[in-house]
């Protein structure tokens, strides 16, 4: 039995039947058709699939679309704004913090609840916000780089 | 990896909820932090998820009574940072911020993790240390019971078919009462391989009302009594300390995984308890 | 026509940031599950939950029946697909035919059983849990040592021994090395079996064109052309009618490097049903069914004499192969055997390796192959040596290195170290770390009764690969440079990369080159269909053979353009520089892009010359290269609980001429981060039974950003002669230097209570019990 759901996604309504047991990061990839989030994993722990619910950070794999009605959602998609990169985007291209870049997508949407809460945070501190985002690639500090480079740059 | 299908309700009132609930194919979907990835890899297939995100006052933390009193689907995130929490009883806050990542701690409810009962949770640890009491709602019926007695097993609880966590409620803590958590994480999954959690007081250079909880060791969380009758009207000594902490993991099953074998854990449970005490007792004024 | 010259500042040698990026931070890349065709289905994969077992029976009319179904295809069905390849060859190896789907027995848990397609991957999931598959358990073997035992498990029945392959290699003489030694040291070491874990998982898209009688396969891979051959072959279509294409690839470190199966029955399914297929591997399929790494058992001698003066090394190699050899299996601990030696000066090496089949999925390239596991037990017998000998770990390696001027150096395994100062990055880790007074901080941190150690680790790597001898598919690399008519620039190259960045790298050589803007260079990769035939990206080769071949069509490009400039100039005195051609004689100038429309238009030709700017090289390499390195890893174990905190972590590389210092760092701090994830937290396991317990993500320790310390990163730069660009390779660099130093400086930290060797991952636990018992294991 399908359920209907309204969600507003990088500031645009989506009206859809889905079944209940669609997860919110298939929805998002296939039928609203933003592939920007990943699927690195199916335990909740890799964090390729985050992005904003309602403003918080989660993970896309775990929760199911129907979850998720009548929220608003942020993707990485929807973090430039009029064309302009957001900050973390600019640090994280300037610091070199990505490499294969399929974990971009989350990391990205992660650091930038991280900077919400903490406008100025240690390293120490970026890496434990950093903790649900796994990067096969970088070894993390060019990440951590950029994130502070982002945190100077919106005037942490 | 993708879950069977299920039918899907989300109710606004507790009432209508419990009335879903009733049937024995249903289950209730609090943050899903546990529940999904288990229906993901097929451990799991409900035939009826239960959504308990509107109805309203799940929400709420409040102060009552010398107590506070923290909805069910209150985050992990949201007993992390409230000012409430952090003030009136930071050994909470504490335990959260220790759960899993942002983006668990963002999703993941406090009754959720309490009604799953995984012997890794973090929480338990607290929740034993502050003698949590929980809030059980079922059709027609209300029920506060200590947490220890709501705990039977790993991931068994006492609740009832159909029966729901609403509430856990906490006692509010004077500010000189010193608190820790200190967790050995699994790598991987962030899971306490041991945590232990302490609160004491200290007047007169005594250390007393002490409660220590632990969790990861055994089947279930549990509140360390031998240690704090060892260690309670003692100076709080290094060597006290160590000796009562000798005794945290007397009579308990230990667990043994990829990750530590019972003997380990038995020790670390020893190790984290000393170091939640100093920390603890350093705190405390 | 322009009359001056703007001298453009060289863009190689600086840390720009990456062309590749735009795309990837906007999350607008395209990876394999991103690609959505009309009339697309969805293939799931049943596999074997048993390691060893008959299959007596599949039943899947149930799911055949399923609504949204397509198709149920078994291995009945599939019988004339395949086999899977392995394209390395050893004498006397055994090679289990290798089909896309089980028949008749299943060898590993994971092991593809039968297939299904359906209208969506919700379907076709639900659709598997309807196959009935009856087995008939048999014993099975995980363990290779156990898997050599007399009567152990037979993991396929006709080879009882369950041996694979031996090979044997004797450099020098070492049995009159060891006759002369004052000392032998001696240890068992394991390089345990690890999950490559790219973020991506691997996945396929295959569409079968009925009316072109053509089939394009997508396929998250390192090596498009190889998969190419390979698969056309596989399912019995001519090469030239199959395209395969390499969108984003989320990493690969090897697990990518290679023909799964699966590459082939979507090819297959795609062709039987006419429709285009996708599957996208979950990340346990993943840990299942995708290639591990390492997997090694080595016994190891090293004798010295007492001066500490190396003479030999004899050392027995145990590799586990799992059940079937893949792409590379066997040809990686031969890359162990030729890096045996290390980077020091003796040349008597006796060694032997031994391949081994378990029930386990089968081992294969993984970040480095082969190199790690040798210079993880080289570098550790170099440190038992000095601790036997009582001598300092760093003065033992600077007495047994070859000087600089002893180059090139032949090893007594047959290679030829192109170039080296090897007590440069040890001399210079060293000052950055403040040896001298790590050493007395250790000596006053004994006293109170805590274990702090500093590990150091020397480490040579053979990187380039290579020349094409020693490859069994060619290690030459292609590029084609082209002008187009308007200036701007095009580059293919048959490299395959995935992260690396060489999208920005192989631009600036050409913008250099060319006297064009970097943001004028394009470079397409990982399209059989647009780039000519290529190797891939794998070996720490595609800058140095890849990014050579590139420079060698830039000098053929700059050939025929000073023959057009000198045309466009009426002159017979050009050069070519800063963009533009310049008569010598007149400082008069054309730029490029007037000389590419000239070229195009083609009114009037130079003499001798065609029209258009296009030039292609294949180039082979006349040996590999050999980047060297030092780290140096401070850590302190606690005693109580045997944590390990890393608390220094200096890494200094030499990879030869650095053209971006920005992706150098990126791949150390990577790789660095891979070796600590094997030192540490990381190791595949299976029980006795063959079942793979970690599994999934919440058991197997991927490094997160908490568990990896900063890095202080430094190079020293010793150009190769091997090639004009003077680059050696760095994608592996952090990941073979990085184990040995954790390792040596965690032993060194517990070397007080008697601990002379810890294997691999140094958990917790395995410390605490170590410290438990006063150092005995």
């Amino acid at each position: 039995m399908k359920t209907e759901i309204s969600v507003t996604i990088n500031g645009e309504a989506h009206t859809h039947e889905v079944e209940p047991r669609l997860l919110l990061i298939h929805y998002l990839r296939d039928v609203v058709g933003l592939k920007g989030p990943h699927i690195g994993c199916e335990t909740s722990i890799c964090g390729a699939c985050t992005v904003a619910v309602n403003g918080k950070a989660v993970k896309a794999c775990t929760m199911f679309a129907v979850q998720a009605d009548g929220a608003e959602i942020l993707t990485v998609e929807g973090l430039a704004e009029n064309g302009k990169l957001h900050p973390l985007q600019e640090a994280f291209w300037n610091e070199h913090a990505l490499q294969c870049g399929f974990c971009t997508p989350g990391m990205l949407m992660t650091a930038k609840e991280l900077l919400q809460r903490n406008p100025n945070p240690t390293e120490e501190e970026i890496r434990h916000g950093l903790e649900g985002n796994l990067c096969r690639c970088t070894g993390y500090q060019h990440i951590v780089s950029a994130v502070k480079a982002a945190a100077a740059r919106m005037g942490g | 990896m993708i879950p069977q299908n299920f039918d899907y309700a989300a109710p606004s009132t507790i009432e209508e909820a419990l009335e879903l609930l009733a049937d024995p194919e249903a289950k209730a979907l609090a943050g899903g932090m546990s529940l999904i990835p288990l229906m993901k890899l097929r451990l799991a297939a409900p035939g009826r998820l239960v959504d308990l995100r509107r109805i309203a006052g799940l929400r709420e933390i409040r102060q009552d009574d010398g107590a506070l009193r923290i909805g069910a689907l209150v985050t992990h995130s949201e007993i992390e940072s409230s000012p409430l929490v952090r003030s009136r009883c930071p050994l909470l806050a504490e335990t959260a911020s220790h759960i899993g990542d942002l983006q668990v701690r963002n999703a993941g409810t406090i009754g959720g993790s309490i009604a799953h009962n995984d012997p890794a949770a973090d929480y338990p640890a607290a929740l034993f240390a502050l003698e949590a009491k929980v809030k059980v709602a079922g059709k027609g019926t209300e029920r506060t019971l200590p947490l220890e007695e709501l705990v039977v097993d790993a991931m068994v609880t006492a609740l009832e078919p159909g029966e729901l966590i609403t509430e856990v409620i906490v006692p509010v803590e004077a500010a000189s009462t010193g608190t820790s958590y200190q967790k050995m994480r699994q790598p991987a999954s962030g899971f306490a391989i041991v945590g232990v959690a302490a609160r004491l007081e200290k007047s007169n250079g005594r250390i007393g009302s002490v409660r220590v909880g632990v969790t990861g060791l055994g089947p279930s969380g549990f509140r360390a009594r031998r240690v704090e009758e060892l260690l309670d009207g003692t100076a709080g000594s290094d060597g006290e300390i160590r000796e009562a902490a000798a005794v945290v993991a007397e009579g308990v099953e230990a667990n043994a995984d990829l990750h530590a074998s019972a003997d380990y854990r038995r020790h670390l449970a020893q190790v984290f308890t000393v170091r939640a005490i100093r920390a603890a007792l350093a705190r405390a004024s | 026509m322009a009359t001056t010259v703007t001298k453009t500042e060289p863009i190689v040698g600086k840390g720009v940031r990456r062309k590749e990026d735009p795309r990837l931070i906007t999350g607008t890349a395209t990876y394999v599950d991103d690609i959505e065709m009309p009339g697309m289905r969805y293939a799931a994969i049943l596999r074997s939950p048993h390691a060893a077992a008959k299959i007596l029976r599949i039943e899947t009319s149930a799911a055949a029946a399923h609504p949204g179904v397509v198709a149920v295809f078994t291995g009945d069905d599939t019988r004339d697909v395949g086999p899977v390849p392995c394209a390395a060859s050893l004498p006397g190896l055994r090679a289990p035919e290798h089909k896309v789907l089980a028949t008749d027995r299943v060898y590993y848990v994971g092991h593809p059983v039968a297939v299904v397609v359906a209208a969506d991957r919700y379907v076709a999931q639900d659709a598997l849990d309807l196959i009935e598959v009856e087995y008939e358990p048999q014993p099975a073997v995980a363990d290779p040592e156990k898997a050599l035992e007399p009567g152990a498990p037979a993991v396929h029945p006709e080879w009882p021994d369950n041996r694979a392959f031996t090979y044997q290699h004797e450099g020098g003489d070492a049995a009159k090395a060891f006759a002369e030694a004052d000392v032998v040291v001696k240890q068992r070491i394991v390089s345990q079996r690890l999950i490559p874990t790219a973020m991506e998982t691997r996945g396929v898209v295959a569409a079968w064109d009925a009316g072109m009688r053509t089939l394009t396969l997508h396929s998250s891979t390192q090596i498009p052309h190889l998969m190419r051959s390979l698969v056309a072959a596989m399912v019995g279509m001519p090469e030239n009618r199959l395209r395969v294409v390499t969108p984003e690839v989320g990493g690969g470190f090897g697990s990518k490097l290679n023909v799964y199966a699966e590459e082939a029955l979507l090819a297959w399914i795609s062709m039987r049903i006419g429709k285009p297929v996708k599957w996208i591997e979950s990340r346990r399929e993943n840990y299942q069914a995708t290639i591990h790494g390492r997997g090694h058992v080595d016994y190891y001698e090293l004798a010295a004499r007492k001066d500490g003066t190396i003479l030999g090394l004899k050392a027995k190699i145990i590799q586990d192969c799992g059940a079937y050899h893949q792409l590379l299996t066997p040809a990686i601990p031969t890359l162990s055997l030729l890096m045996a030696p290390g980077i020091y000066r003796f040349r008597n090496v006796s060694a032997e390796i031994i391949g081994v089949f378990t029930n386990c999925v089968p081992t294969d390239a993984y970040r480095g192959a082969g190199r790690p596991e040798a210079t993880h037990c080289i570098e550790r017998m170099v440190d038992l040596l000095a601790a036997e000998l009582k001598m300092d770990p760093a003065e033992i390696r600077l007495k047994n290195f070859p000087g600089p001027d002893e180059f090139p150096f032949e090893t007594g395994t047959g290679l030829s170290y192109d170039s080296g100062d090897y007590a440069a990055p040890l001399k210079k880790a060293m000052e950055i770390a403040g040896y001298e007074g790590l050493r007395e901080e250790q000596r006053r941190a004994r006293n109170e009764g805590r274990f702090l150690g500093i590990g150091i680790s020397t480490y040579g790597e053979i990187c380039a690969l290579g020349p094409s001898s020693a490859l069994p598919a060619g290690g030459w690399e292609s590029a084609t440079v082209r002008v187009e008519p308007s200036g701007k620039v095009t580059v293919a190259t048959g490299t395959s990369p995935h992260g690396q960045g060489e999208e920005t790298s192989f631009a600036q050589i050409v913008a250099d080159e060319l006297g064009v803007d970097l943001d004028d260079v394009e470079v397409i990769h990982g399209d059989t269909g647009i780039v000519q035939y290529g190797i891939g990206t794998f070996g720490s080769r595609t800058l140095a053979v890849g990014g050579t071949a590139i420079h060698y069509a830039c000098q053929d490009l700059k050939t025929k353009i000073k023959q057009w400039g000198a045309m466009l100039l009426e002159s017979d005195d050009v050069r070519f520089e800063g963009g533009a051609c310049v008569c010598n004689k007149t400082g008069k100038s054309v730029p490029l892009a007037e000389i590419a429309a000239a070229a195009y238009r083609a009114l009037k030709l130079p003499p001798g010359a065609e029209p258009g700017l296009v030039a292609t090289r294949f180039w082979e390499p006349s040996n590999f290269t050999f980047p060297f390195g030092a780290h140096i890893a401070v850590t302190e174990v606690d005693p109580e609980t045997g944590q390990v905190e890393i608390k220094r972590y200096v890494a200094v590389d030499d990879c030869g001429r650095i053209i971006n210092p920005l992706l150098v760092a990126g791949q150390i701090h990577g790789g660095v981060a891979q070796g600590l994830g094997q030192a540490l937290y990381e190791e595949a396991v299976y029980d006795e039974n063959g079942q793979l317990v970690t599994g999934e993500l919440m058991d197997y320790a991927v490094p997160k950003a908490t568990m990896v310390p900063h890095i202080e990163s430094s190079h020293t730069e010793t150009p190769s002669p091997v090639n004009p660009l003077g680059v050696k390779g760095v994608g592996e660099a952090g990941t073979i230097g990085c184990s040995p130093a954790v390792v040596n400086s965690v032993v060194d930290a517990l070397s007080p209570l008697g601990v002379k060797h810890i294997d691999m991952p140094l958990t917790p636990e395995k410390l605490w019990r170590l410290i438990a018992k006063g150092g005995q294991a």
